[in-house]
């Protein structure tokens, strides 16, 4: 194999790799202000593909009103589930909570089912099918959009926990819920607004994958099982340890595929990430006095 | 009081005569449609991966039923299908048969769908003494190693073309163009194992290669990463043998890696869903079903085909597939083999045993004790993605 290949290897996988890194994202986000793991969080990826399918294909809206609709859908979708599911909770447990998003999983695939069929629906790509030329590989132009439009959000994120007021009470939050409180920050609401993030950014992964991958109402499991994966690896409460994380799976998945065998692509993905949680329990990016401070 | 005892006994059984004469004339009316209907099961994978199979597969099984009870039923009893969905997960096809075999008490069962499946429900049926028409292609492991005629299994049957037949038609069509290198890249599934071992075995015997074997697992959506890897091999045809949702998406991803080669794809692929502007051109062998307009008058199957597809399309509105078809000749054999025997789970074996000249959608069967699947490489015709369509090779080119 020549230079062309290990760069359209590296395009391959960089592209899987930054969806992942957008569902690990939004692990992230709700794990920092509730402790709990969403395990429907690949469902919200799912939706994002199959709204965007209904929007193109039934209502024939252009595709970036499609993308704006199919985000704000999926960010309300996000919101409704914590109102109508998480938040009349009274003192819940967190294994409680993790089981109701298992719940939540379910029915939305299962709704998912009756609404769309069982087929796979796809979207056309933003712009052609042309392939680009990136030094000998052809690179679909999709893969750009994919990258540009995670690494622009990624950017709008890391802005807003940094510099904002509600970012910082997200931060507040997560660190000790109880203090923040305290201190004035509606607590209830962060909540709200973080299964709504974490629902908009599976919605954004899904209408960027779809033209791509096709989609059908099983889809979104695989991908958070990926997504957890590089949630872990990177240390839970990291988000750049988690980005970086996400893309490394990406890539270890493409380049297992070509230069060792695609019948072990999952086996060996899913071996690096025990190997480092052997090595590094706490992940790789993240300091193991913080990680004695979590619930997992 | 014995006066007493005997009196009413005396009434009582006045009454009961009076009342069995009276109904014996309607009894004679209702005995027909009070025989128990005959039960037959039936195992699709109506959701999960496979549900583009067995969703026709149900609808086809459903209608025959239909048809059959509206015309008076076998040998005056009704049939009553139990259908189970597996979603495609071996686990519940065994839980399923299970609860076909011994609590629903079917006389014979059809599918399951996928080959894997299959190959469970084979096994158990095999022990159960229960006739099973299988709808899955994978036949492999149905035959012992050392023999390849005698049949392992006294119990199964199946509809589908065979696999090592598929392969043939492929590598013919190969030589007949002059491919020596092929790649091949094949679904993780008890389809795409079986073809897998099938290509390999038949390759050196057309003189040809396999310069590449990739496989992927039924999930996968990019396979960029393999073509990537086929493409630098430089294969002059691409075969692809899988039923996942992949199978789908290759040829899009070969174009867009600038592949030219001649794409192939298995009888997994015969369900329009899969036709994309991408795929044009790609070939593939199936049976008659799918390019039944294509189909000369003059062949045996061309009144079977043409009634099925109009029958299947009116009622449901969508085109009919080679896995409708294969519902459709699984479930009338089973009711041939009980018009010719007698609806005992035993009967309906020997009665499968003994279908001789079945014209069905897959081809004609000629079942013998060496042979459950009857059919031979001539059901299978080469079909062409054309003008986003399938059409059947020859008659396009």
């Amino acid at each position: 194999m020549g230079l062309d290949s290990y760069i359209q290897l590296f395009f391959s996988g960089i592209t899987i790799g930054s969806i992942y890194a957008m569902v690990a994202l939004g692990f992230l986000i709700i794990y920092s202000s509730t402790g709990i793991i969403n395990l429907a969080q690949g469902e919200f990826v799912m939706l994002g593909g199959m709204i965007a399918v209904t929007c193109y294909h039934t209502f024939h809206l252009p595709l970036l009103l499609t993308f704006v609709v199919t985000v704000l859908a999926v960010t309300a979708i996000g919101a409704l589930f914590e109102f109508t599911c998480i938040h009349p909770l009274k003192n819940p447990s967190v294994l409680g909570l993790i089981m109701i998003t298992i719940a939540a999983s379910i029915l939305m695939r299962g709704i998912a089912m009756f609404v769309w069929g069982k087929e796979e629906h796809g979207i056309p790509t933003f712009s052609g099918d042309n392939p680009i030329q990136v030094m000998g590989a052809s690179v679909p132009p999709q893969v750009f959009w994919i990258l540009g439009v995670i690494f622009t959000v990624l950017v709008i994120l890391f802005y807003v926990f940094k510099y904002t007021l509600i970012g910082k009470a997200m931060r507040a939050t997560a660190a000790n819920r109880t203090a923040a409180y305290l201190v004035g920050i509606n607590v209830r609401k962060i909540v709200l607004l973080s299964f709504a993030l974490s629902a908009g950014l599976g919605g954004i992964a899904g209408v960027l994958l779809t033209p791509m991958t096709l989609m059908s109402f099983e889809r979104g499991t695989p991908l958070a099982l990926k997504g957890f994966c590089a949630t872990v690896v990177g240390g839970l409460g990291n988000p750049a340890g988690t980005v970086i994380a996400g893309l490394l799976l990406g890539l270890i998945e493409s380049f297992v595929t070509a230069l060792i065998s695609s019948h072990y692509k999952d086996v060996i993905a899913l071996f690096i990430l025990i190997v480092v949680l052997f090595i590094k329990p706490s992940g790789l990016f993240s300091k193991s006095e913080e990680a004695k401070l979590k619930k997992f | 009081m014995y006066a007493r005892k005997f009196t009413v006994t005396v009434v009582m059984l006045a009454l009961i005569i009076i009342v069995a004469v009276g109904c014996s004339k309607k009894e004679e009316k209702k005995a027909e449609a009070l025989k128990p209907p005959i039960k037959i099961g039936a195992i699709f994978s109506v959701t999960g991966s496979a549900a583009k199979l067995g969703g026709p597969e149900k609808n086809t099984a459903l209608m025959i039923q239909e048809q059959i009870n509206a015309a008076g039923g076998v040998n005056g009893r009704q049939i009553e299908l139990i259908i189970e969905d597996d979603q495609g997960v071996e686990e519940n096809t065994v839980n399923a048969l299970q609860k076909l075999i011994h609590s629903d008490n079917v006389v014979a069962i059809i599918g399951p769908t996928r080959s894997g499946n299959g190959i469970a429900a084979a096994t158990i049926c095999e022990e159960a003494r229960v006739p099973l028409v299988s709808c899955a292609a994978a036949w492999v492991q149905l035959f012992t190693e050392k023999d390849v005629t005698k049949p392992m299994y006294k119990y199964v049957f199946k509809t589908p073309q065979n696999d090592s037949d598929c392969a043939v038609r492929i590598f013919e069509d190969c030589k007949a163009k002059g491919f020596t290198k092929v790649a091949i890249i094949t679904g993780t599934t008890g389809f795409g194992d079986a073809g897998r071992t099938e290509l390999k075995k038949r390759a050196p015997e057309y003189g040809i290669t396999i310069v590449a074997d990739e496989t992927y697992p039924p999930d996968a959506s990019d396979l960029t990463p393999s073509l990537t890897k086929i493409k630098a091999k430089k294969p002059q045809a691409l075969i692809n043998w899988s039923i996942v949702p992949a199978q789908g998406l290759i040829a899009g991803q070969a174009k867009q890696l600038k592949m030219t080669m001649q794409i192939y794809q298995s009888h997994g692929f015969g369900n329009k869903g899969y036709i994309t502007e991408a795929a044009e051109g790609i070939l593939f062998p199936a049976g008659r079903l799918l390019v039944t307009k294509d189909v000369d008058p003059s062949n045996v199957q061309y009144n079977v085909l043409t009634k099925f597809k109009s029958d299947y399309e009116t009622k449901y509105g969508e085109e009919v597939s080679t896995f409708a078809g294969h519902a459709y000749d699984a479930l009338w054999m089973i009711v041939n083999a009980i018009k010719a025997k007698d609806d005992t789970r035993d009967g309906i074996r020997d009665g499968l045993e003994a279908t001789t000249n079945f014209i069905g959608t897959a081809g004609v069967f000629n079942m013998s004790p060496t042979d459950h699947c009857g059919l031979n490489a001539d059901a299978f015709t080469m079909v062409v993605v054309k003008g986003g369509e399938f059409r059947l090779a020859d008659a396009v080119k």
